[in-house]
């Protein structure tokens, strides 16, 4: 991979989270481990068994963005921009002292503007084709959030858009660096996924891994005997990522960089061939040219369903040795969210080098069959100098990232 | 590829399942006959909207081989895939069980996934619209696969055997071109030895006509069907919503050979750049797609004059025919005058994410036979659009190297160069 001599650097980062608004505000709640985790309150939830989810509260659209802009943009979109602006305050970039082309746009997206969608669905077939929104078009569709970030930026390099389930937001930060290894001077790079409406919560459920519990604390419990599916949450980060060098000669502030990255699929189901993890795994490190020795810390998927939180456990245990590095989950906040939550372990693990502490995972209890160290309650002091991200999404797709300090 | 990834990839097996007939062979017949398979929706009943033709498929998933399971889980769009790939995989003559499989990959793209499948399903849980908190006692189990379309990318993957990197992409209408691109770039670093890339989308539900009406995208043309969809025409008013797929084997260059493959093609050059203007406008001047195709070309370390044939986007908006006509001036100089440049919508119609892979397809048959596809139903000349669009007859055409470009909403520009690989580089 590394075919050229182009490093990836992260040197901004915009987290909108359900325990946190905001890098530092998400990151405070993180390292106490403090759950964004709640009973939905965006519709009432009485009717469906699943009623718990990761909702931002006090997020206005229209106090960080242009009036023009809100009705024709889904919530997560809304939070997406929202998300951008911050990243790039963060690094210290106006995007218009930069040329346009050397600035792309690279998004994961699991459901589009899924919100929107259900009500012009409903304004189709309640009160007929004339009453649909003329912003429906684009505003649900999985590249919207590109789109609006590049508009609102003047980013007219190479973007793109990813579709991987809950491993998107990984295979779209490869996408970037790939981007970057051709020329490109920056890329924002990540995702953001919403999809908190009755029509989105009812697809959500019928894939059967959502958590039916009643109990904001004990509802997700990966690696725990009582593990029984996920809370949904909505939201993500983006990264700003820059060629390594040329974000030192402008003084940047830089995070770390993405050193591997690696993805598979699992063979279909009844094949009886093993699923894909491990490789992942594999091919990030050989990628980031790392020994599982150098890897400080790992941020699991956490799905918290037996069959793959086993092969989950079996993945690090035959990679790194039974407790041999510290795991963690702090999704167990947020809950999972979608294409977001691994640009949001991304900008966990960067937070974690710089603060030298390994974030916790909150409520579980491991199960003995997990021969993991998994950081629980309390965060760990440690120095972290890599990472490695972990995520899967339905379907099997499996992404695995090595981050580390530069 | 400019010294960076010395890895060249070629296309060595294709599927399309296209309007006016499924299959390699019926869509050359359409597209060099120059016969359009434009027509009155049939799917359901079109009156109450504004634009009520559309370039259907006709398509049995039965007999082409989906058992009923896979018929109930999956989409249309996602039928049309994993048929589709099918179809590339046999055409290319590899062995893909003897294939290391994580070394094999699947990309697809679609602009809006399972819309279909999400309409009914919507209408079911909803009671027709009446729910705000739709019922999901009436919610069917593969909801979740039609919710997240990367289900197509694991469908395609299940049929073929492939557990390397996976993923949809989905840039609205530029997403055939982008899949393919981004399959070509995971060969050329190397993450990859065999890619399966296309795209598939399904759009003609009736929410899909209804968010185009609102804006009047699509053709109102609803008493000439079969001459709806005019691509370049001084009397285009919009286009004709399509559906189908596309979907290729691509190889490493060398591999290829040693095996004795059929080599289609080279994908020599892509670029995607974005007009960072408007999710639906453009700006007259094409500069954003002027500049994907410069750097294509240069991906591809080809001159403007090594272009044979273009492959125009060509929906036939007013402001897309007039935009891309002023990009390829932009890039090609004075040789945007010489060389054919072509729409196929106007025959297969646009099927979003679909029709950039349907267009390397396309455009990968006209270098195979020799022969440019028309741009059917124009006879009427725009003095915008002045460039040498084949009208209404194909033209016999020596094809060595073929330009495909798409456009879409999001402001996405990309350009792909196609080319024999033993072409002669500027």
């Amino acid at each position: 991979m590394s075919a050229t001599g182009v490093r990836a650097a992260v040197t901004g980062l915009g987290v909108v989270a359900p325990n946190g608004l905001g890098t530092e505000t998400y990151w405070t709640a993180t390292r106490k481990g403090i759950s964004g985790i709640g009973r939905i309150t965006r519709f009432v939830p009485d009717q469906y068994p699943a009623q718990l989810a990761g909702e931002i509260d006090g997020f206005d659209a229209a106090e960080h963005l242009p009036g023009r802009l809100l009705p024709q943009t889904d919530r997560m979109t809304q939070l997406a921009l929202v998300a951008a602006d911050w990243a790039f305050q963060d690094a210290a970039v106006r995007p218009e002292d930069l040329p346009g082309f050397e600035m792309g746009v690279i998004t994961a997206s699991s459901s589009g503007g899924f919100a929107f969608g259900q009500r012009e669905l409903q304004a189709l077939w309640s009160k007929g084709s004339r009453y649909v929104s003329a912003y429906q078009s684009f505003a649900w569709f999985y590249a919207v959030n590109s789109g609006q970030i590049s508009i609102r930026n003047g980013m007219r390099g190479p973007s793109g858009v990813v579709v991987s389930d809950q491993a998107g937001g990984l295979d779209a930060i490869a996408q970037a660096r790939r981007q970057l290894r051709k020329g490109t001077r920056l890329v924002m790079a990540g995702a953001v996924d919403a999809s908190i409406c009755p029509w989105g919560w009812v697809a959500q459920m019928a894939s059967n891994r959502l958590s039916v519990g009643r109990d904001p604390e004990r509802a997700y419990l990966p690696f725990d005997d009582a593990a029984a599916g996920h809370v949904p949450g909505e939201g993500g980060a983006l990264l700003v990522m820059e060629d390594l060098e040329q974000a030192r000669a402008r003084g940047a502030r830089i995070y770390g960089e993405v050193a591997g990255y690696g993805a598979t699929l699992d063979p279909r189901p009844g094949s009886g061939r093993p699923p894909g993890l491990r490789k992942a795994v594999e091919l990030a490190l050989a990628d980031a040219g790392a020994s599982p020795g150098d890897i400080d810390v790992v941020f699991a998927d956490a799905a918290a369903l037996p069959d793959l939180d086993r092969i989950e456990t079996e993945t690090i245990t035959a990679v790194f040795g039974a407790r041999a590095v510290p795991v963690t989950a702090p999704k167990t906040m947020t809950g999972r969210l979608y294409s977001g939550a691994a640009p949001l372990d991304l900008a966990a693990a960067f937070l974690a080098m710089r603060d030298e502490v390994i974030p916790p995972s909150v409520g579980v209890t491991p199960s003995p069959g997990h021969d993991l160290d998994l950081v629980v309650d309390r965060e760990r002091p440690a120095p972290v100098r890599s990472a490695l991200v972990l995520a899967r999404g339905h379907g099997g797709f499996n992404s695995a990232a090595v981050v580390r300090a530069v | 590829m400019s010294g960076a990834y010395p890895r060249r990839v070629v296309i060595t097996g294709i599927g399309v399942t296209a309007p006016g007939g499924v299959g390699v062979k019926s869509f050359w017949n359409t597209l060099s006959g120059g016969h359009t398979a434009t027509r009155r929706i049939t799917f359901f009943d079109p009156s109450p909207f504004r634009s009520q033709v559309a370039a259907e498929v006709d398509f049995d998933a039965e007999l082409l081989g989906l058992s009923a399971q896979e018929i109930r889980r999956m989409d249309r769009a996602a039928q049309f895939a994993v048929v589709t790939a099918r179809d590339a995989v046999a055409d290319s003559g590899l062995e893909f069980t003897a294939l290391d499989p994580h070394r094999t990959g699947v990309t697809i793209g679609s602009a809006v996934g399972a819309t279909m499948g999400l309409d009914q399903e919507y209408r079911t849980v909803s009671d027709s619209g009446r729910l705000d908190l739709v019922d999901h006692t009436y919610a069917v189990p593969h909801l979740y696969n039609h919710l997240v379309p990367s289900s197509f990318a694991a469908e395609v993957a299940w049929a073929v055997g492939a557990e390397g990197p996976a993923t949809v992409v989905s840039t609205g209408c530029t997403s055939g071109l982008d899949a393919v691109g981004y399959a070509a770039d995971l060969i050329r670093e190397g993450s990859a030895d065999v890619m399966v890339a296309g795209a598939t989308d399904a759009p003609i539900s009736p929410i899909t006509v209804a968010c185009f009406d609102a804006i009047k995208a699509t053709t109102p043309r609803n008493d000439d069907p079969e001459h709806a969809s005019r691509p370049f025409d001084g009397t285009r008013n919009g286009f004709v919503l399509g559906e189908g797929a596309a979907v290729f084997v691509l190889e490493e260059l060398g591999s290829a050979r040693r095996r004795g493959a059929h080599v289609y093609a080279e994908i020599a050059g892509y670029a995607t750049r974005s007009n960072a203007f408007h999710m639906t406008g453009l700006r007259p001047d094409g500069r954003e797609m002027a500049e994907a195709i410069r750097v294509a070309l240069d991906e591809a370390r080809l001159d403007p004059e090594a272009v044979d044939y273009v492959n125009a986007h060509g929906s036939g908006t007013k402001q897309n025919d007039r935009h891309e006509t002023a990009a390829f001036k932009r890039s090609l100089g004075e040789h945007a005058y010489a060389v054919p440049v072509s729409s196929i919508k106007s025959m297969v119609g646009h099927s979003l994410g679909a029709i950039g892979a349907i267009e390397i397809a396309a455009s990968t048959l006209a270098m195979e036979h020799g022969v440019v596809p028309p741009t059917a139903n124009l006879h009427t000349p725009d003095p915008e659009c002045d460039l040498d669009y084949v009208p209404v007859t194909a033209r016999e055409w020596p094809t060595d190297a073929v330009l495909s470009v798409g456009s879409g909403f999001g402001g996405f520009q990309s350009a792909m160069v196609l080319a024999r690989p033993d072409r002669r580089n500027a």
